[in-house]
């Protein structure tokens, strides 16, 4: 009884710091994002780092020998195979968010300045695709896209071929065409947001001062919306560059891309460093891409004044 | 002797004696109606707006007065009636090619262009040559006293200066009507204050017509020279700031701007000219009959500012007196509100004085005599 009555004005005054410790705005914001930064340490920023150190190692038949050694980068940079593969690869991500971006900002702006009410209503219609699953999708591009597709009958049923075409499948343009479907509601989205949050009054400023509905989009409500083309192109840009699923399901050996490439190293050929390794070059090389697209629409749009 | 300095009493009204107008008509609204299903924003407006006047829409918000403004800018069509600037029919003449421009109430400056781009906007389309756009910028900047802030962004600027930016990017257009949408309601009161001066003064330097939209009284009464008062998309009168001020139509006029006095009053005798009314407090008045006045059984109603009744100090008299007792006093710094009770009217009076005598001190309670002059009795529509 007494031990425990002596120890309480001791145990409340460590509350009591404890108390102020856990009100201070520093450690509420870390125990906020605590979860989730401890979620990305665990998962994300370990893995990269067990990769980066694999990619300075030799696999010595079914052991590592762990003597530091750049032989792995020479291969994933020299070798025509890889060098292939990863310019492929950037070649279609890039091509994708193009057309991605293209084809979705008409959709984002007629949703955003022509949506009225059914602003929502909209958004939601775009994600129903969502709701396959992935793989369905990318196979329901194969039943378009193969040689007794929708695409190929339909093109015959009107006479426009004469036999069907092996050129829709399996190569690097089915690549593209699936990724750009798939990739589309997140690119709409970014896009969306930026119109939305653009002023009005803006267009109709614009409109007052002499242009035309064509020119006050091109003068204003284009370059006010770039940041959500930029991150749009981005969004879809980078996750592509490593896609694996749809080169293995629509590519074909012409449409092969990097993360096969990868994936064959971690997998059947069993050489985690070099797989490491070009997983490394991919990710400097994506980040170089990456910053050199956000440059270079920050120049188009400076150049659009 | 030299005779001594005197200011000379203005004889006229601000409509004819400050600056040589035109009387052309620059905006005719012809039976102008818009209406949103079974709503009407605004119902039948006919005006006319004269070349080279300030002129002021005023009223309450959703009077309709903004719906007007955007119908003459081109953002919205009348369902009904007709808008013509310049002599010229609007009608199916978008936005983009009418002769007016507009200085909006967010100022709407284009965020990623500095203050240069923002005013030179309009006159990249009209292709003049780098120099002579250069010298129309640096004009306009001039008029609205923005030298040397060319280079900022829009981000940069004060209330003030986005303000001013607005109305050099309008004005550098040499638009036939400039549009202003309450384009002071964003700015503190002594700013405000500042730019209804150097708004006017712009206005007289530049001669062109402008039309603005405020829910202020004192800013319409300040700048305009003429101003229509609009309740619930009704134009109810339009008039000279004085004219509104002194001989509103009706109650709400009345009430709109400023405060206002009502006494109830019986018709003795109607002509042409004048009315002749019987009221408890203010015994018998001849008065001015409206222009728009409409006979309504045999009452009407009188009205008079509260600053239009002053007090009589001590044993002073005058022509025109009413007695009652202060009961309620309120201090405003240069002025003091008094509410006195008269005998007889149905509401106390509320009246104004300055407080150079001592009208602060009058303790609540005390008799008080009231002079008037029957002239600032006016009769109008309930």
């Amino acid at each position: 009884m007494t031990a425990a009555a002596e120890g309480v004005p001791a145990r409340r005054m460590t509350r009591a710091r404890r108390n102020a410790l856990l009100q201070s705005e520093p450690v509420q914001g870390f125990a906020l994002i605590s979860p989730t930064f401890l979620y990305a340490l665990i998962l994300l920023v370990l893995p990269i780092l067990v990769v980066f150190a694999h990619s300075f190692w030799t696999q010595d038949y079914l052991t590592i020998d762990h003597t530091f050694t750049l032989e792995n980068y020479r291969i994933a940079l020299t070798e025509p195979i890889y060098r292939d593969l990863l310019w492929r690869s950037l070649y279609i991500s890039l091509t994708v968010s193009f057309f991605t971006v293209i084809l979705a900002y008409p959709i984002a702006y007629f949703i955003s300045f022509h949506g009225g009410r059914h602003k929502s209503l909209w958004l939601f219609l775009i994600t129903i695709p969502f709701w396959t699953s992935y793989l369905l999708r990318v196979m329901s591009w194969k039943v378009i896209l193969g040689y007794n597709g929708v695409l190929n009958s339909g093109l015959m049923g009107l006479g426009i071929i004469d036999e069907p075409s092996t050129a829709l499948l399996y190569n690097s343009s089915a690549v593209i065409i699936t990724l750009t479907h798939a990739w589309a509601a997140f690119a709409i989205l970014p896009i969306f947001v930026s119109l939305e949050k653009v002023d009005r009054t803006l267009v109709e400023a614009a409109t007052d001062l002499g242009d035309g509905p064509l020119r006050s989009f091109l003068r204003v409500t284009l370059p006010l919306s770039v940041p959500g083309v930029i991150s749009a192109a981005l969004i879809v840009m980078i996750p592509t560059v490593g896609d694996y699923v749809t080169p293995k399901l629509v590519g074909g050996k012409d449409g092969v891309m990097i993360a096969n490439a990868i994936q064959a190293q971690f997998g059947k050929a069993s050489n985690w460093p070099l797989g490491a390794a070009l997983s490394v070059t991919t990710m400097l090389v994506v980040s170089l891409m990456a910053g050199a697209t956000v440059l270079i629409i920050r120049a188009l749009q400076r150049l659009a004044r | 002797m030299p005779e001594p300095i005197q200011a000379e009493r203005p004889q006229e009204d601000r409509t004819k004696s400050e600056r040589a107008q035109s009387d052309r008509p620059m905006i005719e609204i012809r039976d102008v109606t818009r209406s949103y299903g079974a709503f009407k924003a605004l119902d039948d407006a006919t005006l006319t707006i004269r070349e080279g006047e300030f002129f002021s829409l005023l009223g309450p918000s959703g009077c309709g007065k903004t719906t007007l403004l955007r119908m003459i800018a081109g953002f919205d069509n009348p369902t009904n009636g007709s808008i013509s600037v310049g002599g010229q029919s609007m009608e199916g003449i978008p936005a983009n090619r009418r002769p007016t421009n507009m200085v909006f109430q967010s100022y709407a400056i284009f965020p990623h262009l500095n203050v240069e781009q923002n005013v030179a906007y309009g006159l990249k389309r009209l292709k003049l040559g780098a120099t002579e756009e250069k010298r129309r910028v640096e004009e306009a900047l001039a008029q609205v006293s923005l030298i040397g802030l060319g280079k900022r962004l829009a981000t940069e600027l004060s209330g003030g200066q986005r303000q001013r930016v607005a109305l050099a990017r309008a004005l550098v257009m040499r638009p036939k009507v400039l549009l202003l949408d309450e384009p002071l309601s964003a700015l503190d009161k002594k700013l405000r204050e500042q730019m209804q001066v150097e708004l006017r003064r712009l206005q007289q330097a530049v001669g062109i017509t402008f039309v603005l939209v405020t829910h202020d009284q004192y800013e319409a009464l300040a700048m305009s020279d003429r101003i229509a008062v609009m309740f619930g998309g009704k134009i109810a009168q339009v008039a000279s700031p004085k004219e509104i001020y002194q001989r509103p139509v009706n109650r709400q006029v009345a009430d709109f701007l400023g405060g206002m006095n009502f006494v109830k009053a019986e018709i003795v005798e109607e002509n042409a000219a004048s009315l002749v009314v019987d009221t408890l407090g203010f015994g018998r008045v001849r008065t001015d009959k409206p222009k728009a006045f409409v006979r309504n059984g045999g009452g009407a109603t009188l009205g008079i500012r509260p600053e239009r009744l002053r007090v009589l100090w001590d044993n002073a008299t005058a022509k025109f007196e009413v007695a009652g007792k202060v009961v309620e006093r309120h201090y405003f710094g240069e002025i003091t509100h008094l509410i006195v009770e008269i005998p007889g009217l149905e509401k106390p009076l509320s009246v104004t004085e300055t407080n150079d005598f001592g009208a602060d001190d009058i303790p609540v309670g005390t008799p008080i005599r009231l002079a008037y002059d029957p002239e600032a009795l006016v009769a109008m529509a309930d």
